[in-house]
């Protein structure tokens, strides 16, 4: 079909860490409850919160990756 | 509600500050002015920091401070969607944008309807994208004035000046337009850089004082009726809140990086490890968001809707009152001056950048492409610099006539509007399987079912229920109108791509894609 093909990377594991927030943001029944609360907030807030930390460090591995690789 | 002296002055003396910075810009990386390259994307220059700056300031506006928490306040739970949402974009951020980012340097696009022009070669459909990109983004302009609106009402300013109706909104207005005339994205990301720094220090403040003098979280909590306090579950016949709580968080997120502004603030950047780094500092935002989100629900711990002395203001602004009528009745005059001033600054950056953000797609995409093909740089910048004007004066218009509900209710359209530029936008940065007629036909398709759902439900909502084999599906329309756009195109490619032998004119290789 055509010459030029899309680049297509070989797929590596690590790219897996950005998939985890999906998973575990997007499945609300995973957190949609009061207990356990944490210092009076319950769960459904503090859970999310956290992941404002934990969504970003998971894209540090793969950034490293990439940084590696273009080297 | 009279005036406050002290936070009165703090607010103009900051707000002037931050009016002289956007000016003292235009000497700031000095560079020829009069070309769209350097005023519509501060010559692609930005590192990582001013980059975090300037998308922190474009992304998280002053609108969505002050609504997100008016909305837990009103709504509850569902108002916390903010949070997955800012969570979610920035995986998708550091996948897809370094790709767009590399392409659009190598052939020196501004705008997102640039690159489908050039990977298409099909007039229309960048056409198509540049219009919808220009009508999303006029209300979301318009919002970010009526943000600055309540703002100025929460100081006491009267309304009328000198016989004027509306002068202070006016004055606000015409120092964003004439420092955005005159320093282009270079002034607004300084000026964001003040903005963020306010922010901050608004909301630290916020959260450690606010629910001090509440006597806590656990009493803030109490407070919240318990039934709006978690989302409705689901149930055998219907999905249940928490699905269209997870359809508002993918639709924003795919929405907001489909908007010009958002684009323009990432070709800005001067690499693509700086947008990929950005992925990482961004979510402090987000974690930013997710505090003043909580001080909706410490407003109605506050006790604030009942409070005779702000009764006028939620009579005018609704809901929207809350964080200003909170931040009045918590915090010493002078902070709360800080604190507007924060919010009115937070309004000035991403209109500026909006602004330049549709300036540029009509100049590039309307102007240059049909009216005045064969126009110098400097009529190219001159252009764009009027029609960003333009498009201030519009929303300025669009604030001052009608009531703040109309916009936000367009601000909802185009939400659902701009996310069907996505096939074409972003799906062709990997794939070029789609063919351009094809993708036309999915984004009008998208477009129309969107918009009829959006009306149906009386332009009041966005979720949408569909029935599926008698299961209740409350979808955000926006994500079903996608599925619905994405079904379209690809069908019709398969039939157009196996029918018809017209050759494709694709201008970027895949080379352009990496780097």
């Amino acid at each position: 079909m055509y010459k030029d093909k899309p680049p297509s990377r070989k797929f590596h594991p690590v790219y897996l860490f950005l998939v985890l927030p999906f998973a575990c943001l997007l499945w609300v029944p995973l957190y949609n409850r009061i207990e356990p609360s944490l210092l009076g907030i319950p769960f459904f807030y503090w859970y999310q919160m956290l992941w404002t930390v934990l969504g970003a460090v998971c894209i540090v591995p793969v950034y490293l990756y990439e940084e590696r690789n273009r080297k | 509600m009279s005036a406050n002296p002290v936070s009165l002055s703090v607010f103009l003396v900051l707000f002037a500050l931050v009016a002289c910075l956007g000016f003292v810009a235009t000497r700031w990386r000095k560079a020829d002015l009069h070309s769209l390259h350097e005023w519509g994307l501060g010559g692609r220059s930005f590192g990582t920091l001013i980059t975090w700056f300037l998308l922190g300031g474009d992304l998280y506006t002053a609108y969505t401070f002050i609504a997100v928490p008016a909305l837990m306040f009103g709504a509850g739970a569902t108002g916390f969607f903010a949070v997955p949402y800012t969570i979610l974009m920035y995986p998708v951020l550091f996948v897809c944008f370094p790709r767009l980012w590399s392409v659009a340097r190598k052939h020196g696009y501004v705008t997102a309807a640039d690159f489908v022009r050039g990977r298409f070669g099909n007039r229309p459909l960048a056409l198509a994208v540049a219009l919808t990109g220009i009508a999303a983004t006029v209300p979301y302009v318009a919002l970010q004035l009526a943000g600055m609106q309540v703002v100025i009402a929460a100081l006491g300013i009267p309304t009328t000046l000198g016989g004027i109706p509306n002068l202070p909104l006016i004055t606000a207005f015409l120092v964003l337009a004439a420092y955005t005339y005159a320093s282009g994205l270079r002034g607004t990301a300084l000026t964001a850089v003040v903005k963020d720094i306010l922010i901050y220090v608004t909301v630290l403040t916020a959260i450690v004082l606010i629910p001090a003098k509440l006597g806590g979280y656990a009493k803030v909590f109490s407070s919240i009726d318990p039934k709006v306090l978690l989302l409705t579950p689901g149930t055998d016949d219907n999905l249940g809140q928490g699905f269209g709580y997870a359809s508002l968080a993918v639709g924003s997120l795919l929405a907001l990086f489909l908007y010009p502004h958002s684009l323009t603030g990432l070709l800005s950047s001067a690499s693509s490890m700086a947008i990929r780094r950005n992925a990482i500092l961004l979510p402090i935002y987000s974690l930013a968001l997710a505090l003043l989100a909580l001080l909706g629900y410490t407003a109605v711990a506050a006790g604030i809707k009942g409070m005779p002395e702000y009764a006028a203001g939620f009579a005018e602004f609704g809901n929207n009152f809350a964080i200003p009528a909170l931040f009045l009745h918590m915090f010493p005059s002078w902070f709360a001056g800080v604190a507007f001033a924060a919010i009115a600054i937070g309004a000035l950056v991403p209109a500026s950048i909006m602004a330049i953000a549709s300036g540029n797609l009509f100049t590039r995409n309307i102007y240059k492409e049909f009216l005045v093909p064969n126009c110098t740089p400097a009529q190219e910048a001159r252009a764009a610099k009027l029609a960003s004007l333009s498009l201030k004066l519009g929303a300025l218009f669009f604030v001052l006539l009608f009531q703040t509900s109309y916009a936000i209710q367009l601000q909802l359209l185009g939400g659902i509007w701009i996310c069907q530029t996505l096939p074409a936008v972003l799906i062709a940065l990997y794939t070029r399987f789609f063919n351009p007629w094809a993708l036309l036909a999915g984004w009008a398709a998208g477009i129309g079912a969107g918009t009829m759902m959006v009306v149906q439900l009386g332009l009041k909502s966005s979720i949408y229920p569909l029935h599926v084999l008698g299961i209740t599906i409350p979808c955000y329309a926006a994500l079903s109108a996608l599925v619905l756009n994405i079904a379209v195109g690809f069908i019709l490619s398969l039939v157009l791509n196996a029918t018809s032998n017209a050759p494709r004119r694709d201008e970027t290789v895949a080379a352009d894609y990496l780097g």
